[in-house]
């Protein structure tokens, strides 16, 4: 027996991870918590504020149809962009990941810059409707403004997640419903959809929970009268100095958020399947 | 195994009027991908009802694709295949009715065995209660009943190509089409296999059209088997035919073992010279097939071959060329005599019973035959 059979324990190297994490998460999340509902004195006074004070729950509705609209916009974007991608040679399919990820290498005030410049009163978009007969659509300051750019910005959440799954269907299943009856749409639907499932759940659950908490794009895209959660939150964090009542809210946002969260990894969409971008398409077509 | 399986497939399988099989007509079939060579070229072939058909050929030689062209899964390049005498050509797979069985089994991995089962009966709006019916009665003939709500991957791969075979002949469909649906199983499930689909094709009655590189699988399960090289039909046949009268030097070495002599252009006359020595011929072992008269070759069985010690322990008539044993290789229930043949060396080899004396490497022998036994082929 030589001694390099002691076994040092091995979750002494979990401790900075968890020390960073108990430190900038927990602590504060704790602090929010209790804040929340001890301002003033112990009460809930704060939470049930959110229901009557008549603004928090129109907008959180406004945020959560905006987050929505995102969700399928960016599902209906990015599912036939991932089964090309799976589709095309190895080099297209290099060209087309870069693609999908140039908004992550690009700063996130220069591209909401951008799609001020694309979006605004005068600008080409509204040049275009404007060609077009459609005198009276405005993009910049409105939700529909901004729910543009987000789906932008999200995209790569919905497409890295869709494309490793889509990757690993055997498309010789496809064959075989062929072979069994089965239509090509039918085959789709059938087969490949419900194969699919597992990256739709990743996807739609990782866009709409980033959605629900979007700050910079509806700030600089937006209008203060048709602000979303995030927005809410700030103007009551660094205009209003309301800790207790924007701790309340943000409570809320978070179980909404782990709610929604649970309810996907129970329909059989794992998160798990982010992981596996990174691998990319390691088992590829025999 | 009891006989009511059978029996109930039967009843439902072959209901009066239907005929039990199916006749596939290949017309001048060809598949060109735009590569060097079609991957199929020019094949003409009548698969006949009820016949088992194998494709068998090396990787490459243009078997499967053309039995994806027959399945609807790759489009014909020229040519026509009729199903009963209706062209197909231009019918999409799923309008084909043709059952296919997948090597790596392609079941649906989010459906259970009874869904799996289930999906071509579905997709015909076959009525529930008769869905659960045919699935239950097919799964018996397989031997899997218990196991529907199980998922494929709690399946080992023999009880998963059952279930692919299930899937494929659940719905009585014109005929099944097995592409090398053995080749990712060890020997024995391989074997056992085999056995349950020789005893299937016999129960459902269907044609068989069964795809495989491997020979051994070939001579065992088919009726005929058509013989692929280069996108062409290298010989058609019983297995027998195919193995004692093999047309080209490329069946003669693709089934089974063969001592080959190739003779170039000789004149294939009442004799022949092969390295000095001079062997008769009989007219009836020379192939027809045409590439006789541009170059040959003399094939002899391994197990057609004898030893005699002289030249004069040769019975006469026979063919006799003198050999060294290069080695012996113990098969139990014979002995294969490795031999360098003749002046320059050629390799052969024979079987020996192990009764009959023994042989030590380097022993000089006289290898003969009958010249009935022997083959002249096209090289």
């Amino acid at each position: 027996m030589s001694s390099n059979k002691i076994r040092w324990p091995s979750w002494p190297l979990l401790v900075p991870a968890l020390a960073l994490l108990a430190g900038i998460l927990l602590v504060p999340l704790a602090d929010t918590l209790i804040r929340s509902v001890s301002t003033p004195g112990w009460t809930l006074s704060n939470y049930s504020n959110l229901f009557t004070d008549g603004v928090t729950l129109t907008v959180l509705w406004r945020t959560a149809v905006t987050a929505a609209t995102v969700t399928a916009a960016a599902l209906l974007i990015g599912y036939p962009y991932a089964y090309l991608m799976t589709r095309v040679s190895p080099r297209a399919r290099g060209i087309l990941l870069v693609i999908v990820l140039i908004p992550f290498w690009t700063s996130v005030m220069a591209r909401n810059f951008a799609w001020i410049i694309i979006l605004q009163d005068g600008g080409p978009v509204q040049s275009l409707f404007e060609f077009f007969g459609a005198d009276d659509v405005v993009f910049y300051g409105t939700t529909v403004g901004v729910t543009i750019a987000m789906t932008q910005v999200m995209l790569p959440f919905m497409v890295l997640p869709l494309f490793s799954t889509l990757g690993a269907i055997d498309r010789r299943l496809l064959l075989a419903a062929r072979g069994l009856g089965s239509s090509p749409t039918a085959a789709f639907w059938k087969v490949y959809w419900p194969l699919s499932r597992g990256g739709v759940m990743a996807g739609v659950i990782l866009v709409f929970t980033l959605s629900l908490g979007f700050y910079v794009t509806p700030a600089l895209l937006g209008s203060p009268q048709e602000s979303l959660v995030a927005q809410l939150l700030a103007q009551r964090t660094t205009l209003l100095l309301d800790f207790a009542a924007a701790g309340a809210l943000g409570m809320l946002v978070l179980v909404v958020t782990l709610v929604l969260v649970a309810w996907a990894n129970r329909m059989g969409g794992t998160m798990s399947a982010i992981g596996v971008v990174a691998a990319g398409r390691t088992e590829g077509r025999r | 195994m009891t006989t009511t399986p059978s029996t109930t497939v039967k009843a439902t399988g072959s209901s009066p009027g239907t005929p039990s099989g199916t006749e596939i007509r290949l017309d001048r079939v060809t598949k060109d991908f735009g590569l060097a060579a079609p991957a199929v070229d020019d094949i003409s072939l009548t698969i006949r009802p009820g016949e088992f058909m194998t494709f068998l050929g090396p990787s490459g030689s243009g078997k499967t694709t053309t039995l994806n062209l027959i399945a609807g899964f790759e489009t014909l390049t020229a040519g026509t295949i009729a199903l009963n005498g209706t062209d197909v050509s231009d019918v999409p797979p799923h309008r084909r009715n043709l059952g296919m069985l997948f090597q790596n089994y392609a079941l649906f991995p989010h459906l259970t065995v009874a869904q799996n089962v289930a999906y071509p009966l579905r997709e015909r709006k076959v009525p529930k209660r008769e869905i659960a019916r045919k699935v239950a009665e097919v799964l018996e003939l397989v031997q899997l009943t218990g196991r529907d709500d199980n998922h494929p991957s709690q399946l080992s791969g023999g009880q998963q190509q059952r279930v692919a075979l299930a899937r494929a002949i659940v719905f009585e469909p014109r005929a099944l089409l097995l592409d090398e649906p053995l080749g990712a199983l060890d020997r024995n499930l391989r074997s056992a296999l085999q056995a349950e689909i020789r005893r299937i094709h016999r129960e459902v009655g269907s044609t068989f059209v069964f795809v495989t590189h491997d020979q051994e699988e070939a001579m065992n399960l088919s009726d005929r088997i058509a013989l692929f090289n280069n996108g062409r039909i290298e010989q058609i046949g019983t297995p027998q035919q195919l193995y004692a009268e093999p047309e080209t030097l490329f069946t003669a070495r693709f089934l089974g073992d063969s001592n080959v002599f190739e003779l170039g252009q000789a004149a294939l006359d009442r004799s022949i010279v092969w390295d000095g020595e001079s062997w008769g011929v009989d007219p009836a072992t020379v192939a027809a097939h045409p590439g006789v008269r541009a170059g040959s070759a003399i094939v002899v069985r391994p197990e057609d071959v004898e030893v005699a010690a002289r030249r004069d322990e040769v019975p006469p008539g026979a063919n006799a060329v003198r050999a060294v044993v290069r080695d012996v290789e113990y098969m139990g229930s014979y002995r294969t005599l490795l031999l360098a043949m003749g002046g320059r060396g050629l390799p052969g080899r024979t079987r020996v019973s192990p009764l009959r004396g023994d042989y030590a490497i380097g022993d000089e022998i006289v290898a003969w035959w009958r010249p009935g036994a022997q083959r002249i082929v096209a090289a």
